[in-house]
């Protein structure tokens, strides 16, 4: 199967989502790419447009990070803090999230757990967020793409409104 | 009210299924506090209860008609927090994907490292 088809996000227990995602590297490898901003930099960019002009990285439990993602054709900034709170090369990573923008309210405490078999890696992410309804808004977002997508009358609406 | 609070407002009255029921509703027309009781088996005043949360975050307005006052769906909050929330899945395949290429990039510098020690010893 493709890497990129094992891509998935899942609901667990009351306030988490679960995201696993498959990559055809050694773990070794992967957790490079989870925590040097060399390499942050180069892949957690979102959509077309966007770069990290700021990845800062303090690599110990109780140092923090903080990425500044930009959109210069958009004239638009957002950047994300947090703590980490356990490093374990090359398998577990604990760290809190925050955004400087207050896109879901207070902070979700995330967890990377790398797994490899066969020189292939299992990257699991799991994000708990601090309410059920904050968990339940992110979630519905990524499962039906729109807080109330099925609804296709409402997405009809929606479609005819420009958000820029 | 800023555009980061306003978003903060509208989640906030997302959260709840019965105001997304409503919402869905409204999109197919404007209706009373009375048509919107019925389909839900609410009454009238805890339907009343989630039009002011809902009219508060901006997501409906209420006709001026004083018997009736139609809730009507605004759509623009909706319409921005839905763009914000849509990105969230988009925003993580798109830089996976970003890291599948960087992967193989380094699988095949090291490739090449290990190759040129390799040389290095047998000369």
């Amino acid at each position: 199967m493709n890497a990129k088809d094992t891509f998935k996000i899942t609901p667990s227990g009351d306030r988490e989502i679960i995201m696993t995602r498959e990559f055809n590297a050694p773990r070794k490898l992967v957790f490079e790419t989870l925590t040097r901003p060399e390499y942050i930099k180069r892949w957690l960019l979102g959509p077309e447009g966007w770069t990290m002009p700021i990845c800062e990285i303090d690599l110990k439990v109780g140092g923090t990070y903080r990425y500044v993602w930009r959109h210069s054709a958009k004239g638009t900034e957002m950047s994300l803090h947090g703590v980490y709170r356990e490093i374990v090369p090359p398998e577990r990573i604990v760290h809190t999230e925050q955004f400087d923008q207050p896109w879901y309210p207070g902070e979700a405490l995330v967890t990377y757990a790398l797994i490899e078999r066969g020189g292939h890696t299992t990257l699991t992410c799991t994000i708990l967020y601090d309410s059920r309804e904050t968990r339940d808004m992110v979630l519905k977002s990524g499962m039906e793409r729109g807080v109330v997508a099925s609804y296709d009358r409402l997405e009809n609406i929606l479609a005819g409104i420009d958000v820029n | 009210m800023t555009y980061s609070q306003g978003l903060d407002a509208t989640f906030a009255a997302l959260a709840d299924p019965t105001r997304r029921a409503i919402l869905a509703r409204l999109a197919s027309g404007d209706a009373s506090v009375l048509e919107l009781a019925e389909p839900f088996a609410m009454s009238q005043p805890a339907v009343s209860k989630h039009l002011k949360v809902l009219e508060r975050a901006g997501l409906i307005s209420r006709g001026r008609d004083a018997q009736r006052r139609p809730s009507r769906l605004e759509a623009r909050p909706l319409a921005e927090a839905t763009a914000w929330l849509a990105g969230y899945r988009r925003f993580w395949e798109r830089s996976f994907q970003n890291l599948d290429g960087l992967l193989e990039q380094l699988k095949s510098q090291q490739k090449k490292q290990r190759r040129a020690r390799r040389h290095r010893r047998l000369k």
